[in-house]
């Protein structure tokens, strides 16, 4: 592209185009520099731990989401890719022979292949047709092999899993991958590569048609494309990204069990996309980071982390049918409009209550949950760093109040909310 | 004029006990301009269904330049060069202007299911999208979501789809259906320009376009052709007229 800008005639165009493609690169770049250096600001390990699991979830929500974004096939059975390639690499570092004489860096590479291998089986009668009958066949392929995972023991590990030891591997230019942050920069490299992969793949000529295919598979028969092969190549591809994200969960953790496969595991990533947007590339991404501080961050303060992330799951879907990115991305003709500063102060007095009249909503979730679960005679509860007894009344009555007031104030601003909102989405106006 | 364009031969289609289509034999010629006409429910629709594979025929066959297209599917007709568009616009309604037309290239020139093209460095896709959207007047427009264009925009758009991967037989399902006088002598014009030289196959409803643009017309009643001919032929034909014609030119006035 670029050697066409200095003697072309249509040399506005090109520049233009050239604008457009430093436009499209920048956030790439930051990205990158944001990961290069994230571990010199989060030092210790248990914050490295979280952002290896972060990028791996990453990897694999953009996988699936090539599937239920961008090719709208509503998958129930998606951790199978991403488990067998994990096993498959397990294996590669148990058969110490082949494993000394590879480095550990391209070990992902055979996660994705066998990852790819079984979605090239299961595609090439899944992808028939998409919506319901699609999204059955995923779920009876998923249960089916998550289920072989207590009968073929050989390859599975049956209920212990399969374990093995990365450092095996051929050392990568003296490095053998002994420290967490070794893996860090293993796991984000792989992360953008793939991530970068599956954004070219939605620009090239059967990225455009799953798009195309998902929103009228009539129109693109008629127009000389099978929407079935389109489907199926959409799926072997997410399947190899899968398999990427299972084989950098097996350097990660260096075991892999049955949770890799099952329904739980699916759930989670459908969950997770869904959180951060299926209708842009970068959703999923959102949602992975979202998701992986609510369970591990969230986990760390209340046994109920899961219950939030579901109240937020229902909510998303109830409400921002968009997700994350959804909501992000409704902002950009407010900024393009450059009224985004009329926002600030309408966002403030709904939103800001709001946060601690669910806090509020949260407390009263908590103290519950110890009023009824705490071992008999443990009646002293701490949440939001303050120490009382949960079998008192006034903690009950404080926590109900700052639901009810921080609630009844959202409830009582939002129409400004609304419509400082719909003015700032209309061009015009004193500024 | 020795193989013509589309021809087809005892060709029948039922729904269960209802006889639909109940023989049909029809050649067209390279370059003709050929309407299809009838009242509602004679068949017209069920008709190109047949021709382009949306539905399979109960017996007969459909020739597309001599070549049988039994048991083939609508992709597999649509790269043989037959291309259509629906009753009911059917496009890309979430995507921009430009890319339908840039999806309706791709198979044309050649991409196929390629994954090492980045189309938006291909030029003869931006161009020849371009083109065609030029040609369909619908430039300004290029960067809109195509479900928010008007009703007559998306039809020009759909008859633009329809074109752009070069087929030489074009399939037009009621170009002008539910448009106002301006519209209709809109897409006329287009439809004019769009297919100079192609075979073209429409049904419509509005005598003045049928009779404006076709070379030959078939009246289609009760699923059998009843006349074919040229215009001035069939509007004098007496079992046109008590069947179908006289009726629908009263209508007119």
């Amino acid at each position: 592209m670029t050697d066409q800008i200095t003697t072309d005639p249509t040399k506005a165009l090109e520049r233009m185009r050239a604008g457009s493609m430093t436009l499209t690169l920048a956030p790439w770049l930051i990205a990158i520099v944001v990961l290069v250096f994230l571990p010199m600001v989060f030092t210790n390990n248990s914050a490295l731990t979280i952002m290896n699991q972060m990028s791996i979830t990453i990897v694999f929500a953009l996988a699936y989401n090539m599937l239920l974004g961008q090719g709208g096939m509503l998958s129930f059975g998606h951790a199978v890719y991403a488990g067998v390639g994990g096993f498959a690499c397990m294996h590669i570092m148990n058969m110490s022979d082949f494993f000394e004489t590879i480095p550990l860096v391209i070990l992902p590479i055979f996660g994705g292949l066998f990852g790819m291998g079984l979605a090239m089986i299961v595609g090439s009668f899944s992808t028939r047709s998409a919506g319901t009958v699609f999204a059955m066949i995923s779920l009876g392929v998923g249960e089916l092999i998550a289920a072989c995972s207590v009968i073929i023991v050989a390859f599975f590990g049956g209920e212990e899993g399969i374990s093995g030891d990365r450092t095996y591997a051929n050392p990568f230019f003296g490095i053998e991958f002994l420290q967490q942050i070794e893996v860090y920069y293993l796991t984000i490299a792989w992360l953008v590569i793939s991530a970068a992969l599956m954004y070219l793949w939605s620009r090239t000529p059967v990225g455009r048609m799953a798009n195309a295919v998902r929103d009228n598979p009539e129109r693109a028969e008629f127009l000389g494309y099978s929407s079935r092969w389109v489907r199926y190549y959409s799926f072997v591809a997410s399947g190899f990204f899968c398999g990427i994200a299972g084989g950098l969960f097996a350097i990660n953790y260096e075991i892999l069990t049955e949770e890799n496969l099952n329904t739980t595991s699916s759930g989670v990533i459908l969950l997770v996309t869904f959180l951060g947007g299926v209708g842009f590339f970068f959703g999923p991404i959102i949602g992975a980071i979202a998701f992986t501080l609510l369970q591990t961050v969230l986990s760390l303060s209340t046994e109920l982390w899961a219950f939030y992330a579901g109240v937020l799951f229902v909510a998303t879907v109830m409400f921002f049918p968009g997700g994350l990115a959804g909501l992000l991305m409704m902002h950009v003709p407010v900024f393009k409009l450059g009224k985004a500063h009329r926002l600030v102060m309408p966002y403030l007095k709904t939103l800001l209550p709001g946060a601690i009249g669910l806090l509020g909503l949260a407390a009263l979730v908590e103290m519950t949950f110890h009023f009824r679960h705490a071992a008999p005679g443990d009646e002293e509860m701490t949440i939001f760093w303050t120490t009382f007894n949960s079998h008192d009344v006034l903690p009950w009555v404080i926590a109900l109040a700052i639901t009810v007031i921080g609630l009844g104030i959202t409830k009582a601003t939002a129409p400004a909310l609304k419509e400082a909102w719909n003015e700032a989405n209309t061009a015009g106006g004193a500024s | 004029m020795s193989t013509p364009a589309l021809e087809l031969t005892g060709l029948k289609k039922s729904f269960g006990k209802a006889e639909i289509i109940r023989g049909i034999d029809l050649s067209i010629g390279k370059a003709e301009r050929h309407a299809i006409i009838g009242p509602n429910g004679a068949g017209k629709s069920t008709l190109f269904n047949l021709i382009t594979a949306r539905f399979a025929p109960t017996s007969g066959t459909v020739k597309l330049h001599g070549e049988n297209l039994a048991g083939l599917e609508p992709f597999q007709i649509n790269r043989k060069g037959l291309s259509r568009s629906f009753q009911i616009t059917n496009i890309f309604p979430a995507m921009t202007v430009f890319e339908n037309v840039r999806c309706a290239l791709l198979w044309a020139q050649g991409y196929k299911y390629s994954f090492w093209h980045l189309v938006n460095q291909k030029r003869d896709l931006t161009e020849g999208a371009e083109a065609i959207l030029d040609q369909i007047n619908l430039l300004e427009r290029r960067n809109l979501p195509a479900g928010t264009l008007s009703y007559a925009e998306q039809r020009a758009l759909e008859i633009g789809i329809t074109i752009a991967g070069g087929a030489d037989v074009i399939m037009l399902d009621e170009p002008t259906a539910g448009m106002s006088n301006t519209e209709t002598d809109y897409i006329t014009d287009l439809i004019l320009k769009v297919t100079a030289g192609k075979t073209l196959i429409m049904v419509e409803h509005d005598m003045g376009v049928v009779f404006g643009l076709a070379d030959r017309i078939s009246v289609l009643v009760y699923g059998e052709i009843i006349a074919t001919g040229k215009p001035a032929d069939v509007r004098a034909d007496a079992r046109v007229q008590e069947a179908y014609l006289g009726a629908a030119l009263e209508a007119e006035h």
